[in-house]
């Protein structure tokens, strides 16, 4: 067998059925090679092999049934079609957008994601950017940190700094009321805020006030939470008409995907003081950030982290090779996206 | 706001001790006459020439009325004090002497609470040293690190009162397991009671400090309940410096015996230890928790409503004594 699967294996491993990997999972650098692991598969590790991806996929990977994609590396048609045996794709993201899903529907290809394993990390960063925002917390810790010096305490400088403005009693707008919008929704209302949505449908189980159109959420509320995943209607979604219905006093955080809001629209917006601020753990062109914002205090700036925390990490570990276990069993798996047992 | 006053009401003489707000100057000013400390360079002076006429002290978190203030001031009625705190008073000479006080409960509890939730999210999220790694050009460069996550954590809450309740409230919607210690368990609470701080400092991986500050309660938070939280445990202050050893606490911080550290208030404010300031694990504000421009306005009327309650013989809208 090829020297890449390592010397000094079981013979049993190599009846083991194999998941292909593109690349390494953050994951094997955070935790460890052996993260994923399971004695009811392997990996298959393309990024081991001199040879260039289609050839390798071409001589070591016409058996292989189940693909494992991390770090948002993409399954292509092309990609698909040198892999004729395949029939799970397993994305460690709850994003799809690099997963060519009709390709995988017209192949009879399941797919399956992370589920919702993410949701309570990336709601809590939203209520986390949100309180910073209004609170000034970051801009606080800045001025503190770089002024030791004693406080002007004679002139009160606590108004100097930028008063901060009461949660309470706001009207938060949720867009996208899915797993992450509703766990927002449940925190957001114990601050005492009062929670309408907008959403493709509206839920009938849910019974905060309902907004078709999402100009009219923001004209509604003063804070607006950006929660819904990224697809050709959502692109550019939250533009000059909804931030201007948001307004001088409202605020827009967003935890969704940077393409959701026009950012050019938006650092001018705030440069102008047209909204008030906004906390952004997203952006268009990641990791370039609109060298406006990085100059103003009434912005919360995030790299892109709301899942990366050591608990979520080690539950989606968990989630990935219980799927991948139910999949080689011939189980139903816990997450999925495209059926076609 | 009621001006149903005499006409004297312009004559009555009110003492600012420290500058809270312009607004609340404005506010006073409207009904009585102010004298504000701060703008005196020998403040002893000042007292020496004013002491008959000064019938009100109104104060803040930052400074009130003292033994040695209290006794300068025959004429003294009533101290409104602008924050719930009450450690800047004499209590007791204030009773002795049959001076009202006043302060401002309730308008400011959630605005607390908020902040408080707020500096456990910035340290176990790391918010602010993440938006420092934006703004730096860092991202650039690679992935931000990786964080720990708030919910589901268990939150042991030093102090059950008005604000430390609502704290609890808001943590629970992040389905947080809430321990708590308290002077006397509280009836009808579904949270654990830990009769000894150490053992809910055991118990807990952050522990937020909101009980008053008395002369029991001082370094409260000592080398051994620090200890007790542990390397992996989040120290939140947002009641008083003097509530918590400052020096036990930077001691373990420096040495990794806890966690990390949001802190709204501290010993000897407006000083932070400067052994704090490199530290990425603990986020500093400059004693913020009811700083918004709602809730200072409700404060500052309450303030107002209190004196023109007492100057106008009737009764005060929150007294304490």
């Amino acid at each position: 067998m090829e020297a890449y699967h390592g010397h000094g294996k079981e013979k049993e491993s190599q009846d083991l059925p194999r998941v292909l990997l593109f690349k390494p999972p953050p994951d094997f650098h955070l935790f460890g090679d052996e993260c994923f692991s399971s004695n009811k598969f392997k990996f298959l590790k393309a990024w081991e092999s001199p040879l260039p991806l289609d050839q390798f996929l071409k001589t070591h990977a016409q058996s292989v049934e189940a693909i494992l994609s991390s770090g948002g590396a993409p399954v292509t048609a092309e990609t698909l079609r040198l892999m004729p045996a395949v029939r799970l794709v397993m994305t460690t993201s709850a994003g799809l957008n690099h997963v060519d899903i009709a390709e995988c529907r017209r192949r009879g290809i399941t797919v399956a994601n992370a589920g919702n394993v993410f949701s309570e990390d990336v709601a809590d960063l939203a209520v986390g950017l949100l309180i910073d925002l209004l609170r000034n917390i970051s801009a606080s810790d800045r001025f503190v940190k770089q002024w030791l010096r004693p406080r002007q305490a004679a002139e009160g400088d606590c108004y100097s700094l930028g008063i901060g403005s009461k949660l309470g009693g706001k009207r938060v707008g949720i867009v996208g009321l899915g797993s992450i919008g509703s766990l927002v929704a449940k925190r957001l209302d114990a601050f005492g805020c009062s929670i309408s949505y907008n959403s493709r449908t509206k839920k009938p189980s849910v019974s905060y006030p309902f907004y078709s159109n999402v100009c009219e959420l923001a004209a509604n509320c003063d804070i607006l939470i950006i929660c819904c995943g990224l697809t050709a209607e959502t692109h550019h979604m939250i533009n000059k008409q909804v931030l201007s219905a948001l307004g001088k006093e409202g605020v827009v955080i967003n935890i969704g995907r940077g393409p959701i809001i026009d950012e050019q629209e938006l650092v001018r917006c705030l440069v102008q003081g047209e909204i008030k601020g906004a906390g952004l753990d997203v952006f268009e062109n990641e990791p370039d950030v609109p060298k406006e914002l990085l100059a103003l205090d009434n912005v919360v700036l995030s790299p892109h982290c709301a899942v990366f925390t050591w608990e979520t990490f080690k539950d989606r570990q968990k989630l990935v090779v219980e799927n991948l276990e139910a999949f080689f069993s011939n189980k139903p798996l816990l997450t999925k996206i495209v059926d076609n047992d | 706001m009621d001006n149903n006053m005499d006409n004297n009401s312009n004559n009555i003489i009110v003492l600012m001790v420290c500058p809270v707000s312009n607004y609340l100057e404005q506010e006073i000013e409207k009904s009585f006459k102010v004298f504000k400390l701060w703008h005196f360079e020998d403040k002893e002076q000042f007292i020496n020439t004013h002491k008959d006429s000064i019938q009100a002290v109104v104060g803040s978190a930052a400074a009130g009325a003292d033994a040695e203030l209290i006794e300068s001031l025959p004429k003294l009625e009533i101290v409104a004090t602008c924050s719930v705190g009450l450690d800047k008073i004499d209590l007791a000479r204030c009773k002795e002497k049959g001076i009202r006080v006043a302060n401002t409960p309730d308008v400011l509890t959630d605005d607390v609470a908020d902040l408080a939730i707020g500096l456990i999210l910035a340290v176990l999220r790391r918010i602010c040293e993440s938006d420092r790694y934006v703004r730096s050009g860092e991202w650039k460069k690679g992935e931000f690190k990786m964080t720990t996550k708030f919910t589901g954590k268990s939150v042991g809450i030093l102090g059950m009162g008005r604000i430390g309740t609502v704290i609890a409230k808001r943590a629970e919607a992040f389905d947080c397991i809430i321990g708590y210690n308290s002077r006397t368990e509280k009836p009808n609470l579904n949270y654990k009671y830990y009769p000894n701080l150490i053992d809910l400092a055991s118990n807990c991986q952050i522990l937020v400090v909101a009980c008053s500050l008395t002369e029991e309660t001082q370094h409260i938070v000592n080398r051994q309940v620090i200890n007790a939280l542990g390397p992996k445990g989040v120290l939140i202050n947002i009641g008083r410096g003097l509530l918590v050893d400052e020096h036990e606490l930077v001691s373990a911080l420096l040495q990794g015996r806890l966690g990390g550290a949001g802190l709204d208030v501290f010993e000897h404010e407006p000083d932070v230890p400067e052994e704090l300031i490199g530290l990425e694990n603990v986020v500093l504000l400059p004693h913020v928790a009811s700083a918004t421009v709602e809730t200072r306005k409700a404060m500052a009327d309450l303030v107002v409503g209190n004196l023109q309650a007492h100057f106008g013989k009737k009764p005060l809208l929150t007294p304490v004594v």
